[in-house]
């Protein structure tokens, strides 16, 4: 069958260094005018095509970016991703409604707290593996969302209500329904996050990750401490999702336990998989079609989600590894008790 | 509030324990496609919720039940249960089957990496819910009352109602039965055969596909039976129902130790006695966090759930 992403890569290895340049910057470019797009055929019929540019797809694929680093790098399962999203997100409403600080003064703190949940949830949930690592993981979803349900001290069933937008910088004004700023904005985000994991993937953490991903206990054997980047690749997953939280609550300005349910974490997961679990592009591309393709079918209505999981299920058979699947070369190799 | 619970204990047993057979026929459809398997079946919560509807449909259209009707009684009550049982058991285990045919069968042929069946099962369960959403316009859907709750036997004050005694009996004779099949049947034997090696199996002349629909119907029957046993319960249904069951259920395998049917059997039970104390004490709204923070606690100790993943020994 032919392959995109090997085709891609073929393009990329064979150009020089001005060339590269050229291709990531037209591809930003390209991005960047998506939000003029609305017009055409790309439009959205009932939700407006600007916010939904916004959220769900922007911020999906950040998320997927997060959660591809726990899943995609490492090959841990977790099924409680949106966990870390509610921490960033319920950080930016307390902070935002509380106190004075700004949105960008609260998205370090956010990820902090993101980070600092990954890491109580990582030490003892990773000692498990595969599957009841997965469980684990979504029983944490779970009681996330349940504290904040019955918490009354931060807003209980009703959420919380009132959260500021960001602060005007250079003169550009983040109201409510500026929504090409907020997506540009995220756009840097992106781009920043895929800076980040392009450079972690290719250091010693990031072969690392790739030893446990296709057999843990041989990279044990040849002496990579295991564990330790395993917590890393929670806590640096979970950092990206408690920034992608704090991103959504101050461009929705409400939140409520009823955004963070595990519907979240497993269309997430369902993003990073469908995209190409692995790979950065594969993975974007799966968050952007995921994230529109609800509201661009809106016109099926009430059939909508049907054709959506029928989407999933037609594409899982077709395409095992993706859309964009990974390089050859860091497919895992089959282990000896998987079936 | 203790004197309280002690009064109460007992009533609140007999309803935990009829809670905990219903987690134990869904976690046994889990339990089963993950020892042959090794993967979760994530869609088997919607064929849980498929096997409540079809008793609703039995009740209501079959019989002619309406909100107003006269309960039955006698012969007649326990004949319309055993077709409401057969009819749940009967649709749940052919959409079983359905979903290993759609959303496993090519991925496993083909030797895909063990996430993708994961995720075309979501998409099925995502199909599956939304298919009785649209067609209950997702609303609540009551059952008419088929049969009187009333209290059978007065055991130290607490009230035995007749509901929950069916669940537990019809439960747990659902498991011996499961237990036996596994046991002495042909089929069953090549079950544990393939949980136990799949190649050997293949070399020793098992037919693997035929095992794997074999697999999920089992587990769809039981899972089925839960269904009707809930629609029994509770009297009423709706399309979203199978998301909580289900994953509380999951817990309860992965409780036990997962793809180990005893471990399904005390998971299942405990887990539904600890949520109805836990309510009790803690309100309803904690209940899900007190059921996740003892999974931790278990987890934490015997990585494996309490029984181990031995399926092999365990099963015999």
């Amino acid at each position: 069958m032919f392959n995109l992403r090997d085709f891609g890569a073929s393009i990329w290895e064979r150009s020089d260094r001005k060339m590269r340049v050229l291709i990531a910057l037209s591809a930003i470019a390209v991005a960047a005018m998506l939000p003029f797009l609305g017009g055409t055929f790309l439009n959205t019929p009932v939700a407006d095509y600007g916010s939904v540019l916004v959220f769900p797809v922007a911020i999906f694929a950040i998320m997927a970016l997060g959660l591809n680093i726990v899943i995609g790098k490492s090959g841990l399962l977790d099924l409680g991703y949106v966990a870390f999203f509610a921490i960033g997100a319920y950080t930016m409403g307390l902070l935002g409604t509380k106190t004075s600080l700004n949105t960008w003064e609260i998205l370090p703190i956010g990820i902090a707290m993101a980070m600092f949940a990954g890491l109580i949830l990582g030490v003892p949930a990773l000692r498990l593996r595969g599957d009841y690592l997965a469980i684990i993981t979504l029983g944490f979803g779970e009681i996330v969302r349940i504290t904040a349900l019955n918490l009354n001290a931060i807003g209980g069933a009703n959420g919380i209500i009132g959260i500021p937008t960001p602060p005007t910088i250079f003169g550009l004004e983040y109201t409510f329904d500026n929504h090409r700023l907020y997506f540009w904005t995220f756009l840097i985000i992106i781009l920043l996050t895929i800076w980040m994991i392009r450079r972690l993937s290719v250091r010693r953490g990031g072969r690392a990750w790739e030893s446990i991903r296709q057999d843990e206990d041989a990279a044990e054997l040849m002496g990579v401490p295991t564990f330790k980047y395993k917590i890393w690749a929670f806590v640096l997953g979970a950092s990206v999702g408690g920034a992608a939280g704090v991103l959504y609550a101050s461009k929705t300005l409400f939140i409520s336990p009823d955004n963070f349910t595990l519907q979240v974490s497993i269309l997430i997961l369902a993003c990073v998989i469908f995209g190409g679990m692995g790979n950065i592009w594969g993975v974007i591309l799966g968050a952007v079609i995921l994230g529109y393709l609800p509201d661009r079918i809106r016109f099926l209505s009430d059939a909508r989600l049907l054709v959506f999981g029928i989407v999933l299920v037609l594409m899982m058979n077709l395409r095992p590894d993706g859309i964009l699947p990974r390089k050859k070369r860091e497919k895992a190799l089959p282990a000896k008790d998987s079936k | 509030m203790l004197a309280n619970f002690q009064d109460q204990f007992l009533s609140l047993t007999f309803g935990g324990l009829s809670l905990g057979f219903i987690y134990v026929l869904i976690a046994l459809g889990y339990t089963m496609v993950y020892g042959v398997l090794r993967m979760i079946n994530f869609a088997n919560s919607e064929v849980f919720m498929y096997g409540t509807f079809a008793t609703v449909v039995i009740i209501r259209d079959l019989f002619g039940f309406t909100q107003q009707s006269e309960p039955a009684t006698g012969f007649r009550l326990f004949y319309i249960l055993l077709i409401c049982l057969a009819g749940s058991m009967f649709l749940s285990g052919v959409l079983s089957i359905f979903l290993e045919l759609v959303a496993y069968r090519r991925l496993r042929n083909r030797g895909s990496n063990k996430l993708a069946p994961l995720i075309s099962a979501i998409g099925m369960s995502i199909v599956l819910a939304e298919f009785m959403r649209i067609l209950t316009d997702s609303r609540y859907v009551g059952s008419p009352r088929v049969m009187e709750k009333s209290s059978i036997a007065t055991i130290f004050g607490a009230n035995l109602r007749l509901d929950n005694v069916i669940v537990i009996v019809c439960g747990l004779v659902l498991y011996l039965v499961l237990q036996q099949f596994v046991k002495k049947t042909r089929l069953g034997k090549a079950i544990r055969a393939v949980s136990m090696n799949e190649d050997s199996a293949k070399l020793m002349g098992v037919n693997l596909n035929f095992v794997v629909s074999g697999t999920f119907l089992v587990g769809g029957l039981m899972t089925g039976a839960a269904g009707f046993f809930y629609t029994l319960k509770y009297e009423n249904t709706s399309f979203s129902i199978g998301f909580e069951l289900g994953i509380a259920a999951f817990t309860a395998a992965i409780l036990g130790g997962i793809g180990n049917i005893k471990g399904a059997f005390y998971g299942g039970i405990s887990l539904g006695l600890v949520e109805t104390y836990a309510s009790f004490f803690l309100g309803t709204q904690w209940k899900a966090v007190t059921v996740f923070l003892i999974l931790v606690v278990v987890l934490y100790f015997r990585p494996n759930g309490v029984f181990g993943e031995a399926i092999t020994q365990t099963r015999a």
